[in-house]
């Protein structure tokens, strides 16, 4: 699946009207050398990244992106981090430049709302129709009246018959 | 009735949401920038390094940013419209060199002409980030009391010029 998103985003690329150096320029993605002397801060610096959607390749966190930008935007996190500053100081450094966009978990807010919640009220009103329908399907099947049931019993009797 | 007009109006609302989305840009996420104070820098000029180039230089001006680097390709399509612009005195053209070799972007103004008052190196895109740059080329319109006003994503196109960029900087030179 990560392959397919990969080669899609890949191949979209040139496509786009947008030019970033990583096709063209560096392999190797410096900043995205793991921090060996601090496992603590390592992960929590692969934690945050992999909260933060790549701008140039959509589908991907920084984490998983070698844009050129992903990798500057590794390497800011990384020197946050040894200056000392939280995720919350982080993420919302990241938000101040990039919007709400650049967090895979936007916050719960109004122009959000429907992005929370659209699911579940569909979810709701699906559930609504499909129980309103079901009661109405009961309400339509009236037991037979004796005669009915006797009539059955003849047919089936026949139908039985016949083989 | 009823039966048939509930599943067709849903269907309806569903096309007009997919039509909607089909239209958008998905590369085009709004910047949260917009109508606030342009991050402060200072950046050595392309042309002459030793002199630097800070925000307020620009003050009581309205002008606008342009992230370019020789190594963009969109970048040569909006550039023939900057040069055009540039002529026309109508607005300064500062130029952010995004993460550029000094050398290729010398040359590459060189050959496709210079539109910019000045451009200044953000060798290490560390600006860019601060302007939450994510596709080059962008461009900046900032006021008189250097607010961001707006924010063109991609090329700079003949419309978005016409329609919008200079309308908002004649109504902001005029402010």
């Amino acid at each position: 699946m990560r392959v397919v998103i990969l080669l899609l985003c890949i191949s979209g690329m040139p496509l786009a009207a947008f030019a970033q150096q990583s096709a063209q320029q560096q392999s190797t993605p410096q900043g995205a050398q793991p921090m060996a002397d601090d496992p603590v801060a390592n992960a929590r610096a692969v934690h945050l990244a992999a909260k933060l959607r790549c701008l140039v390749c959509q589908n991907q966190s920084i984490a998983e992106s070698n844009a050129d930008l992903a990798i500057d935007l590794k390497r800011q996190i990384r020197e946050q981090i040894a200056a000392g500053r939280s995720d919350e100081e982080i993420t919302g450094f990241m938000v101040e430049r990039y919007g709400d966009f650049v967090l895979y978990s936007p916050p719960v807010k109004a122009v959000t709302l429907l992005l929370w919640f659209g699911p579940l009220s569909l979810l709701v009103v699906g559930l609504y129709v499909l129980l309103r329908n079901l009661r109405r399907r009961g309400a339509a099947e009236s037991p037979l009246s004796e005669e009915q049931k006797r009539a059955a019993a003849v047919l089936l009797k026949d139908g039985g018959g016949r083989q | 009735m009823n039966r048939y007009v509930i599943p067709l109006a849903v269907f309806v609302v569903l096309v007009v949401f997919l039509g909607i989305g089909l239209g958008l840009n998905p590369r085009e996420v709004p910047s949260p920038l917009i109508d606030k104070p342009a991050p402060a820098f200072s950046l050595a000029q392309l042309h002459t390094p030793a002199q630097s180039f800070a925000l307020k230089d620009m003050s009581g001006k309205v002008w606008l940013l342009n992230v370019w680097a020789s190594w963009c390709v969109s970048c040569r399509e909006e550039h023939p419209i900057l040069v055009e612009l540039s002529k026309s005195n109508a607005v300064p053209i500062v130029g952010l060199n995004y993460k550029d070799q000094r050398d290729d972007a010398l040359q590459w103004l060189d050959k496709f002409g210079n539109p910019y008052n000045l451009s200044v190196s953000d060798t290490n895109g560390r600006v860019g980030i601060d302007f939450g740059v994510y596709g080059v080329p962008e461009t900046f319109v900032i006021d008189k009391a250097g607010v961001i006003r707006y924010k063109q994503i991609g090329p700079v196109t003949p419309q978005a010029l016409e329609q919008t960029i200079m309308p908002l900087v004649r109504k902001l030179q005029a402010s």
